[in-house]
């Protein structure tokens, strides 16, 4: 059920993306699915009842391994949401860079191909 | 209990990003993006995976901060959505038909709260759990894999963050030499 909830949000992000006009709203709809992307491959690493993958003095080895959720999707999912900030920056840069071009953010305007 | 609390986050998630994309206004749209990051900034917190929900409020304001720079004081900021008639149904039975593939590829997850490294005992997982501690020193088996086990990764998000913002100031900079001519 929470996979599919995960699945539904990435579906509205590929909605947003392919369908909008407005570019900021297509901006949002790739962000939605990195999101949605994210969320997903942290649920799957989740264990039921798990604590945070953090060694403490008042429990022995096996008992950790036993109850931690997986910390490789954690770590991964570090780097992505961090790598998912630089290509916001770099798509709002353009989208700035367009409409002071063209004066729009609405894409079906901009038909003039030479830069 | 906990698949009931992620479950509702994840509904509120769903209504702030359908408000995100099908709002006119385009700061509205931005802040609703912004609940959407808050909420899965306490679904991390709640499954277990605390320095993900540190990272990702962080990067959320950020992201926030650079959206409004984006949007705010731009004139048109209403634009009327509507595309083609047939252009919108041929994208909704796309979306339909990999919404069909998306669920037959989920069935064949294992069920939510039993992740794959307990199934299979091989996974790395269980490597990095049992000798963390013993072989990286630290505590935090989240940091150890992130900059021992796997430091090379940690050291290509830097190189790519390093050339994104690279890449956004050469795109900003060139109106500017082109004013001053």
């Amino acid at each position: 059920m929470i996979y599919y909830l995960c699945f539904l949000v990435f579906l509205i992000g590929v909605y947003g993306a392919i369908c909008k006009k407005n570019i900021v709203k297509i901006i949002l709809g790739l962000m939605l699915m990195e999101y949605a992307v994210n969320l997903f491959i942290v649920l799957v690493g989740y264990r039921k009842g798990g604590i945070a993958p953090i060694i403490n003095k008042s429990m022995s080895l096996s008992e950790f391994v036993s109850k931690s959720v997986d910390p490789l999707p954690q770590a991964f999912v570090l780097t992505s949401i961090v790598i998912g900030l630089g290509i916001l920056s770099l798509m709002v840069a353009v989208a700035i860079r367009l409409y002071e071009r063209y004066g729009t953010f609405d894409i079906t305007e901009m038909k003039k191909l030479r830069g | 209990m906990i698949e009931i609390v992620v479950g509702l986050f994840l509904i509120f998630i769903v209504m702030a990003s359908i408000i995100a994309i099908e709002t006119k206004d385009l700061l509205s749209a931005v802040v609703a993006f912004g609940a959407v990051g808050a909420f899965c900034s306490i679904i991390y917190l709640l499954v277990g995976a605390p320095d993900i929900a540190i990272t990702q409020l962080v990067v959320e304001v950020l992201s926030l901060v650079i959206l409004i720079r984006a949007t705010i004081r731009r004139d048109l900021t209403t634009i009327d959505e509507d595309r083609d008639f047939f252009g919108l149904v041929a994208t909704l039975a796309i979306l339909f038909i990999f919404f069909l593939f998306g669920i037959e590829a989920l069935r064949w997850l294992p069920e939510f709260g039993t992740p794959a490294f307990v199934l299979n005992s091989s996974a790395p997982t269980n490597r990095y759990l049992l000798n963390g501690l013993r072989e990286t020193g630290a505590a935090n088996i989240v940091s150890a894999v992130l900059l021992d086990y796997r430091g090379y990764d940690t050291l290509g998000e830097a190189t790519v963050l390093f050339t994104s913002i690279l890449g956004a100031l050469a795109i900003l900079r060139i109106y500017a030499r082109k004013r001053r001519k």
